[in-house]
């Protein structure tokens, strides 16, 4: 009705009364700026690839996250009272547990909808870090982390980092034997720190181990501390997008100045919206096939029980196996015992997250690149980086696959002990052979592109010549093509200045610069690359006979 | 009688007769066998534990040695009472394929009489826990939650919290314990097998041993009930990670290609 009025009073009497929405949208911006905002954000170009959307998926988990989360604070009591559980369901009848266990299992059984939003609540914490995993990767080997985006990616590590965090005091808080396993696990490791370990374990439980608090402390670091800086810090990363502008794959048009793709409003903003839609959709429908952290098999945590298959969620799994294959040192020093079994498993997974967070930051040095780059790398064209991705993936992996050592051995009727040993070998070996095989993969890769560039594409067409010779026919390839293929730089390695100045002046070279020099060289070396076709090239070989 | 004789000749006249004669035979045999077999109990005794040696000797000794002493290929089976030969034998762990870190529960190879009598013989030469009766290990009428809280304290470290199984050392195993007869899992309390710890009655009491068999009986059998959907083989976050990852992220980059691969593109490639 009234855009119907609205248009007949704009055809009827031009300029004398602005149509609703355009009235609403001038106070609105008289108050609030939106057309200045508007402006610049509505017209922002997106460029398009499937790997972009990896950050929407953890945007979108994150929210359903908070939303399912906000349902769930309504019902749960963050409580470690002792009662003795009456509800329905009867393999618990008559067992103490404390209020927050009870609660939990109260959600699951006598609250409507309950079971379904805690089971999306779990499976989207799974979702969104294990999607933040894949898309710190496609960052990182596609090398978007490089100027100006070096920020960008610490925020994003520390996210996952955060999020692993929120995870764990979440799946904490239900109070339940498995996660009460994980938190004495917890324990140890605090108590493990030199010193202060024992100090701090008594701060975090507020006495001995478990006592009665650290449920609602988990609480509030769970609702409201941990998501409360997360949310913080994706609404930067966020902005650092729009400010940095997205980066893009080179292609014929695309500029390290320029973007090219389709606008925000409104095709990314319909993209965008239907996608959430998906990624809900996706996730709500797991929920509702498949269990997850079934507490009422688990029963309520006692300190003196304790169940085999004691995992910590898949995100903490690398934590786990790093335990699972130390071997139990330990020293006494003046009086003090250093549980070195668990204490060098701590610093290992601490190094292991820190190597990625400075990963950027040691490129640059060791390349001495501080250009801006805006255009993406194939991963084959940055070998080594490509290489140190794979290995420092292998090391994770291989121990995520320590966690479950027990799983491994049971499924493959293997001796747990000798899945261990296999561990131990593979975490020093694996990382090592991963690197070597994953350049030589790149190079060859490279090499086919080249190949690619200067002959086209196999067609799998045998042409039988007259004189009886076989030939396979080659497409060459649209200029689009070749320029995608030959579009990447192959930057130099540094050098080192002469050692003796131009006035004769013996140069003093320091130690940190020459491991930056051979660095370098391992990076963009003689053998780091496979030299790209020229043009020289390209034309002798494509003015020749046609075939050869 | 014309009938009769004109059917006479039928081939199947012969098949019936046949039929006929058996069934007088086995009725008569019938008639007079109980009272021979009722004449005293003890001696059926004797005769299971008669049988129970031969079945011993031909399928056990090579292992037990002869006279049940044990080699080194296998334990002295001197005490071990009829509950641990009903256990092993009966889920088929006896007699073994082959020497291992444990031996598996398999098909059994002896039918539920033969095993009575191997378990009189062994029961024979010396004193050991006797098989359960039905109404001590019988799900029914027990505490189901205590059970639970049993079966917490004492069983779930190695068998998981619903006794899904877990490893144990040098390719030894707890097994799952779904599907498993009552009686068996009652048994194994009494007698310890293999790796098992065993629980005799002063440590925990018959009502107890019921209590965690109607615990399993409810959470892991057939008829219990996932109230969240597939349970992932119950083996906790592991098993939930790998769906996750693979089902979860897996069909989310799936969306997101067929997402990108359906735009509107700034230039057609």
């Amino acid at each position: 009705m009234s855009t119907a009025d609205t248009t007949t009073t704009r055809a009827g009497a031009q300029g004398r009364k602005a149509p609703a929405g355009e009235r609403v949208a001038d106070w609105a911006d008289g108050r609030l700026g939106i057309y200045t905002l508007a402006k610049g954000g509505m017209r922002k170009i997106f460029p398009d690839h499937w790997s972009f959307m990896l950050g929407e998926v953890c945007l979108y988990s994150f929210l359903i996250i908070i939303l399912t989360g906000v349902y769930l604070t309504l019902f749960f009591h963050p409580s470690m009272n002792e009662v003795v559980y009456h509800g329905s369901y009867v393999p618990m009848q008559g067992v103490r547990m404390s209020e927050a266990f009870k609660s939990t299992l109260d959600i699951s059984f006598d609250v409507r909808g309950g079971l379904l939003i805690r089971q999306i609540h779990h499976w989207a914490a799974l979702v969104f870090i294990a999607g933040m995993m894949v898309h710190m990767m496609r960052v990182f080997f596609t090398g978007a982390f490089r100027k100006p985006r070096e920020i960008n990616w610490l925020f994003g590590f520390l996210l996952l980092v955060l999020g692993t965090f929120t995870g764990f005091t979440g799946y904490s808080l239900p109070d339940d034997l498995l996660s009460g396993t994980g938190v004495r696990i917890a324990d140890g490791l605090v108590m493990s720190i030199p010193l202060v370990g024992t100090y701090i374990s008594f701060y975090l439980f507020g006495g001995e181990f478990p006592g009665t608090d650290f449920v609602s402390r988990f609480y509030s670091i769970h609702i409201l501390l941990l998501p409360g800086i997360m949310l913080g810090l994706v609404v930067g990363h966020l902005i650092l997008v729009f400010y940095h502008k997205h980066t893009q794959f080179a292609g014929p048009g695309r500029t390290n100045k320029n973007v090219v793709g389709m606008p925000l409003m409104p095709v990314y903003m319909a993209k965008a919206g239907g996608f959430f839609f998906l990624v809900f959709g996706i996730i709500a429908a797991i929920s509702a096939i498949a269990t997850i952290n079934p507490v009422w098999e688990l029963g309520p945590y006692r300190p003196d029980q304790v169940s085999t298959n004691a995992q910590p969620d898949w995100y903490l799994g690398m934590s786990e196996g790093l335990f699972r294959i130390m071997p139990g040192w330990e020293i006494s020093f003046a009086g003090h015992t250093l549980v070195l079994g668990v204490f060098i498993p701590l610093l290992v997974f601490g190094a292991v997250l820190t190597i990625m967070a400075v990963y950027p930051f040691i490129e640059s040095w060791v390349t001495g690149d501080k250009r801006e780059h805006h255009i993406l790398d194939r991963p084959r064209n940055a070998p080594t980086r490509t290489a140190f991705g794979v290995a420092w993936l292998t090391l994770y992996g291989v121990a995520l696959m320590a966690g479950g050592n027990d799983l491994w051995a049971t499924h493959f009727h293997l001796s747990v002990n000798s899945v261990t040993w296999f561990v131990r070998i593979s975490f020093f070996v694996g990382p090592v052979l991963a690197f070597i095989a994953t350049r030589r993969i790149c190079m060859g890769l490279q090499r086919r592109d080249k190949d690619k560039v200067l002959h086209g594409r196999e067609s799998g067409i045998i042409k039988r010549l007259p004189h009886g010779e076989f030939v396979e026919v080659h497409e060459p390839l649209t200029q689009e093509q070749l320029h995608t293929l030959t579009a990447h730089e192959q930057p130099r390695p540094l050098a080192l200045e002469p050692e003796v100045d131009e006035n004769g002046v013996v140069r003093k070279v320091k130690g940190t610069q020459k491991l930056r020099v051979r660095l370098s060289k391992s990076y963009y070396g003689e053998d780091r690359y496979v030299p790209k076709a020229t043009a020289k090239e390209y034309q002798e070989i494509t003015s020749g006979h046609g075939h050869h | 009688m014309k009938k009769l004789s004109a059917r006479r000749r039928h081939p199947l006249a012969a098949v019936v007769v046949l039929l006929f004669a058996l069934a007088v035979t086995g009725g008569l045999y019938a008639a007079f066998a109980p009272a021979e077999s009722a004449k005293a109990d003890d001696s059926a005794q004797s005769l299971a534990i008669e049988e129970g040696k031969k079945l011993y000797a031909v399928g056990c000794a090579s292992c037990h040695g002869t006279g049940a002493q044990g080699t080194s290929d296998g334990p002295s089976l001197v005490g071990v009472g009829a509950a641990a030969v009903d256990f092993q034998v009966a889920t088929g762990r006896m007699p073994m394929q082959q020497q291992g870190a444990q031996a598996p529960r398999k098909k059994p190879v002896y039918t539920q009489a033969q095993i009575d009598q191997l378990a009189a013989y062994i029961s024979s030469l010396g004193a050991g826990p006797a098989a359960p009766t039905k109404d001590q290990y019988s799900p029914e009428g027990a505490d189901v939650a205590k059970g639970g809280e049993l079966f917490r304290l004492n069983c779930s470290q190695c068998h998981n919290f619903t006794g899904k199984g877990g490893a144990l050392s040098n390719g030894k195993f707890a097994p799952n314990l779904e599907g498993v007869n009552p009686k068996h899992i009652y048994e194994a309390m009494q007698t310890g097998p293999q790796n098992m710890p065993s629980f005799p009655d002063s440590v925990l009491s018959q009502k107890n041993k019921k209590d965690i068999v109607a615990y399993l009986d409810e959470v892991n059998s057939s008829k219990s009930e996932s109230p969240g959907g597939l349970g992932l083989g119950g083996f906790g976050p592991v098993s939930e990670g790998l769906f996750a990852w693979v089902f979860g992220l897996g069909a989310l980059i799936a969306v997101a290609i067929w997402v990108a691969a359906r735009t509107a593109k700034a230039k057609k490639s």
